[in-house]
């Protein structure tokens, strides 16, 4: 399943999960220490990260490390930048519009 | 001389929360007419070369607009608007959905408020759009990218930092 990346940062701590291993690659339970909550709380969290593809896991040794996909935060703002495009072209395009009706009210 | 025109987009993420403000040189009856009316709007709210076309529209509370984009090519994306509350030249609030050429909404759609004010002849128009989903976003977007939207990386970049510091 494909989920929301929206949903994925809507919540706090998953948030603050995102800027914690923006910092450096983490284990869970080094995560976990981090917040007074429990181990199994925050693997549902990563394993919902990871499900967006924000997160991405390294097994070193018997150890796994969470990381922040850089690029996959970087194009959420592309998409917005390209919405911010789509707004931009429209109002120009009423602009014109607005302009062809007063002179037509004239 | 063309004046100075206001334009804000701001995203909040976390909230899922779009914020525009724009401002028109046109009083505010013209501009409300231009957002409420389908003969007007059809002429503007399409990502040109696409083309907007309003099968129907009832502007009051309750009542529904149901329309087409539609490409060069003939291929329509049906939306359906839903309006939940009118102030004349005020405000007004609508529900949003992608729809079936059967007028089903895909839903959970987007909420939008709209709120006009005019000064100095100028009309602001303010929306919100709540709810917004980065489906609903891609949509909208791979519409917009065969209209040919495009931007040099500079620009993106310059963007990019003004999207950050928000």
């Amino acid at each position: 399943m494909r989920r929301d990346i929206f949903q994925a940062i809507a919540d706090p701590t998953r948030r603050a999960i995102i800027t914690l291993i923006a910092l450096q690659a983490m284990t869970p339970n080094a995560i976990a220490d981090n917040f007074n909550t429990t181990r199994q709380s925050v693997s549902k969290h990563l394993r919902i990260l990871t499900e967006c593809e924000l997160v991405k896991q390294k097994q070193e040794g018997r150890e796994i490390y969470y990381s922040l996909e850089i690029e996959k935060m970087k194009e959420i703002d592309k998409w917005l930048i390209q919405f911010r495009k789509i707004w931009e072209a429209r109002f120009n395009q009423l602009d014109k519009v607005l302009s062809t009706l007063k002179k037509q009210k004239k | 001389m063309k004046k100075n025109l206001l334009f804000d987009f701001t995203v909040d993420k976390a909230t899922k929360t779009v914020l525009i403000n724009r401002e028109f040189d046109a009083d505010l009856s013209l501009v409300w007419d231009a957002f409420t009316k389908q003969e007007i709007l059809d002429q503007w709210v399409a990502p040109k070369p696409w083309v907007s076309k309003t099968k129907f529209m009832d502007f009051k509370v309750g009542g529904r607009r149901f329309y087409a984009m539609v490409s060069p090519e003939g291929q329509e994306r049906w939306l359906i608007q839903k309006f939940t509350s009118i102030s004349p030249k005020t405000n007004f609030k609508m529900s949003n959905a992608f729809a079936d050429k059967d007028e089903n909404p895909e839903l959970p759609g987007s909420d939008w408020d709209y709120n006009f004010s005019e000064q100095n002849g100028t009309t602001r128009v303010s929306i919100t759009i709540y709810n917004e989903s980065l489906a609903r976003l891609e949509k909208m977007i791979e519409m917009g990218f065969q209209g040919g939207f495009t931007m040099g990386l500079q620009q993106l970049d310059e963007l990019l930092l003004t999207l950050k510091k928000k």
